[in-house]
């Protein structure tokens, strides 16, 4: 890099990690200010692990998060099975339209839309409030989907379509090569897509506040409820703890991401293979 | 010899389109059977309804004299060698031999002992461990070998397994697979749209065009007697006139009357005339039987080949004597080097060298190769 | 003949089985409850039809002060939506300037530390965003970590906090990675013998952007300002927060009928700004089509 890049790239740098950088040394304040700081402490660790609420609120997001993406990462794998198996073009593209409508609509929008119908269906059966655990995680569930969707998608298409043909042909029923050739295939998608839903649904705050009852709280709008009135250096000592726990499952990612580069190596090596293939025809 | 695999009538469409029109075919144990044709003349999809990865739309298959029109490919004692192998990428050298073989839920000291017998087969011994993606085309393809042979199938399916090595390797693996064959007493079944390959391989070879079987035979019998002017122009290079047959062992074109060895034609049938352009002598052109001019010189190594414009058709002549451009030659034909062929649909597609280029034929091939 | 069918039939089957539990799904949480948006906007608390909430949104009219102090009658929901695109549009554009050569440079680095700034990008988008909006606010606020050390160096304090400008920062600290991440996606798999191409045939530095780089680079930045623009137009915290609630945009618009439980002129709102986005989107997306075919 060119030494004027480099100082723009860093420029950059500081402002994206700025405010985090802020938050995570005003964790460690001793007096209440989040500006003033006045002498390193962990008084606001220690209030936040007798805080029962935020703790309560943080086991309903692992909960929450834990149920939606393995639910989404079924239900996706499986459809994007099915997508490269439709047939009907109208079909496809009216399924692939309505599977991007949730990336591409303002959380707002998808909020407010299922809020609607939920409170809807709760009054038909006359109940006072329809709002639950259930309903957030059907509206999880909702969200993550695409993006498992569109993680499986690709390697499904990558992938050698005499590959199950050959397990069949070595005497693989038809499930049996699905389990033993295809998912191996396509795990890397699978593990990302995953991950991703797993994190879309533990940061999500938009879809979740309009979508969750008064009995179950996730730790996002009980960071909203906070911020509303006063906020100590305790909520930035949940933040520098949740940021830690995120960037260790970063890592984890990078690691399943490297036998992904593993994948990315096959398939030049395919690639290279294929052109050797009609080279030699030539 | 026993029929191990029959085709009755059999046909497939794809969209509306047909790619096998009516195929008849016998396939006897213990030979190498080859697929002959230009891309899209239904030899792969051939190969594909016999493994059991597609099903025919009419006719039956029959295998060892079972009908198996409804047998999945897992139930079938048949296996396939894919065109890019698809060997599975997340099992090492081993497992993928032994995939078959723990399907079966085989004793794991009778898996080694398969295993180690057919990597020594196909040359791969101490390879064992290693990953299939670290490995060069041709090993690769040793592997899928050994894949579909570990569990001693009846028969074999290759499809344009050659097709992505270099020529070279691609020699050398024609020699081995030959020997692999020879070597397991399994019936091949090889489909490639290399006509060398297909001659130095088999026993027998079907030539296939537009869906239909043009001609079945011993690789000499294909290039010495083919059945149409399609099968004298795909195998080898051929100059196919138009004649008249006069009388049994008797024809005329070019404005000459030639002695041949063929009979059985009515009289005055108008017939397609092939001869091989090795077997044409350059002669003075007072000696010739037929005169004509030469137009293009190619020196190819072994020998020149040249073209030579006859009243307006231009005949292609390997030879070994050099002539120069716009030399006025003789030409001189041996009545065995005349073959007589009905006329059929394909009279006067082929056998005219005017337009012939070989990198225009290795364009359109390479053409071919990518829609396939 | 019913042989025909085996392979077939199976796959049928499959592709039944494993589309129904999706396809179920997007109906009945993605397809209907977008109906009961326009449900809930076209009727009223009985749920009987009307257009009062849609026309509420053109015609409702607030007394304001202007310049002069004199008190002036205003559209309510016109001037909040001008203000959200405006502020919106800035945004995005900001992110696009600062953003665009950031990709640029990424892509052109080595892999290695291609890899460790894309991480670097993306580390800060997994911090709650509402925390991260909220520390910028002690950053910035009168009394704030800027003013502090503007004050150190002698300089007089700037007021931000509860300015435009304030809301503006918010909203590209918190999608600038939407940003950079697709063009760069983009830019990374441009080869380089493309721009050496360029250069060959006596494209200048700026040639090569102008005709090369930027043409190519377009999809992403498509995909970028889409994805920049729609959660900025429709961000209801960031205002609140930044803006000290001084700068009504349509998401707090939303949010606010909401919680005074108005679902029916929430749901108004909403499908109005859905139908706007996407009239923007399909206009968009031609325009593409039309870029990239060129």
């Amino acid at each position: 890099m060119k030494p004027a890049s480099k100082i723009y790239t860093a420029l950059i740098m500081i402002f994206l990690f700025a405010p985090i950088v802020v938050l995570l040394i005003f964790s460690f304040n001793e007096s209440k200010s989040l500006s003033v700081f006045s002498g390193f402490s962990l008084h606001w660790y220690e209030e936040l692990f007798h805080d029962f609420d935020t703790l309560k609120a943080l086991k309903n997001t692992l909960v929450l998060a834990v149920c939606a993406s393995v639910i989404s990462t079924i239900t996706g794998t499986a459809a994007a099975v099915g997508i490269t198996k439709m047939r009907n073009k109208y079909l496809k593209a009216t399924l692939n339209t309505v599977t991007n409508i949730p990336m591409i609509n303002p959380d707002i929008i998808t909020g407010i839309s299922l809020m609607l119908m939920f409170v809807f269906v709760g009054r038909l059966f006359g109940a006072a409030t329809s709002l639950n655990f259930a309903t957030m995680l059907i509206s999880h569930i909702t969200f993550c989907l695409p993006y498992v969707i569109l993680q499986v998608l690709p390697k499904l298409q990558q992938m050698d379509k005499a590959l199950p043909e050959a397990a069949m042909d070595l005497g693989c029923t038809p499930v049996k090569a699905f389990f033993k050739v295809i998912i191996p295939e396509i795990m890397p998608g699978i593990v990302t897509g995953m991950i991703m839903a797993f994190t879309l649904s533990l940061d999500d705050f938009v879809i979740s506040y309009f979508t969750s009852g008064n009995g179950f709280q996730t730790l996002p709008i009980r960071i909203y409820s906070m911020t509303k009135k006063t906020v100590t250096p305790k909520m930035y000592a949940l933040a520098t703890l949740i940021f830690f726990v995120i960037l260790v499952l970063l890592l984890i990612s990078n690691l399943s991401d490297s036998s992904g580069d593993e994948t990315i190596k096959e398939a030049k090596h395919r690639r290279k293979m294929k052109k050797s293939a009609t080279e030699a025809a030539n | 010899m026993k029929k191990i695999i029959e085709l009755k009538n059999v046909s497939k469409s794809f969209d509306g389109e047909v790619v096998l029109d009516h195929i008849n075919l016998d396939i006897y144990d213990n030979e190498f059977l080859t697929l002959l044709g230009p891309s899209g003349c239904g030899k792969t999809t051939t190969l594909r309804i016999i493994g059991g990865f597609e099903n025919a739309d009419e006719g039956d298959i029959v295998f060892m004299g079972e009908n198996i029109n409804d047998m999945p490919p897992y139930k079938r004692n048949i296996n396939t060698v894919f065109q890019r192998y698809a060997l599975f990428p997340h099992l090492n050298v081993y497992e993928n031999v032994a995939f078959p073989l723990r399907e079966k839920k085989e004793k794991k000291s009778e898996i080694d002992r398969k295993v180690k017998e057919m990597l020594n087969l196909v040359a791969l011994s101490g390879f064992e461990r290693r990953s299939v993606t670290s490995l060069s085309g041709g090993q690769q393809q040793r592997v899928a070998i050994a894949r579909a042979l570990v569990s001693n199938p009846k028969v074999l399916l290759l499809d344009e397994p050659l097709a992505a090595l270099d020529l070279k390797l691609r020699k050398d693996m024609q020699q081995e697979l030959k020997k692999i064959q020879k070597a397991t007493g399994i019936t091949f079944v090889f489909v490639t749209h290399d006509q060398e390959e297909a001659l130095s391989m088999s026993d027998t070879v079907v030539v296939m065009a537009e869906g239909k079987i043009q001609q079945i035979g011993t690789p000499i019998d294909i290039y010495n007697e083919p059945e149409n002017a399609f099968v004298a122009d795909f195998i080898g290079e051929s100059n196919i006139v138009d004649g008249i047959m006069l009388e049994d062992k008797k024809v005329s074109f070019s404005g000459h009357i030639f002695d041949c060895v063929d009979y059985g034609f009515k009289k005055r049938e108008p017939v397609d005339v092939v001869i091989r352009p090795e077997d044409v002598d350059i002669v003075p052109e007072e000696k010739g039987m037929l005169k004509g001019v030469v137009t293009s010189v190619t020196f190819l190594g072994v020998h020149y080949e040249i073209i030579v414009d006859i009243d307006g058709f231009k005949w292609m002549i390997q030879t070994t004597d050099f002539v120069d451009v716009d030399e006025h030659i003789g030409l001189y034909i041996e009545p065995d080097a005349i073959h007589i062929m009905h006329k059929s649909q394909y009279s006067g597609m082929f056998g005219d060298y005017s337009s012939f280029s070989n990198e225009l034929d290795e364009l359109s091939d390479a053409e071919m190769e990518i829609e396939e | 003949m019913k042989s025909s069918n085996s392979i077939s039939k199976r796959d049928r089957i499959v592709r039944r089985l494993t589309l129904a539990p999706y396809s179920i799904w997007s109906v009945l949480f993605i397809v209907v409850p977008l109906l009961f948006v326009a449900y809930y906007a076209f009727t009223d608390r009985n749920f009987n039809f009307t257009f009062d909430n849609v026309s509420r949104f053109f015609t409702a009219t607030t007394s304001i002060m202007d310049k002069n102090g004199m008190p002036k009658e205003v559209h309510t929901y016109l001037v909040i939506f001008t203000r959200s695109l405006r502020l919106a549009i800035i945004s995005t554009l900001i992110c696009l300037l600062l953003g665009y050569p950031l990709a640029y440079i990424i892509s052109r680095a080595h892999e290695k530390t291609q890899k460790i700034i894309i991480t670097l990008i993306m580390i800060p988008m997994w911090m709650n965003f509402l925390i991260r909006t909220y520390a910028w606010m002690t950053i910035l606020q009168d009394a704030g970590i800027i003013n502090r050390i503007l004050g150190h160096i002698g300089i007089k304090p700037i007021k931000i906090i509860g300015t435009e400008a304030a809301v503006v920062i918010g909203m590209v600290y918190d999608y600038f990675p939407y940003m950079v991440l697709p063009i760069y996606s983009i830019m990374a798999k441009m080869d380089n013998k493309l721009i050496e191409a360029a250069k060959d045939l006596g494209c200048n530095g700026a040639g090569v952007l102008r005709r090369v780089v930027w043409p190519l680079s377009l999809p992403g930045v498509i995909s970028g300002v889409t994805m920049v623009l729609i959660p900025s137009i429709s961000t209801f915290y960031i205002s609140q927060k930044l803006g000290y609630g001084k700068f009504y945009l349509i998401g707090d618009a939303i949010e606010g009928q909401y919680a005074a439980n108005n679902l029916h002129f929430a749901a108004a709102i909403a499908f109005i700004l859905m139908v706007i986005l996407l009239a923007a989107m399909v206009f968009m997306q031609s325009y593409a089509n039309k870029k990239t075919c060129a």
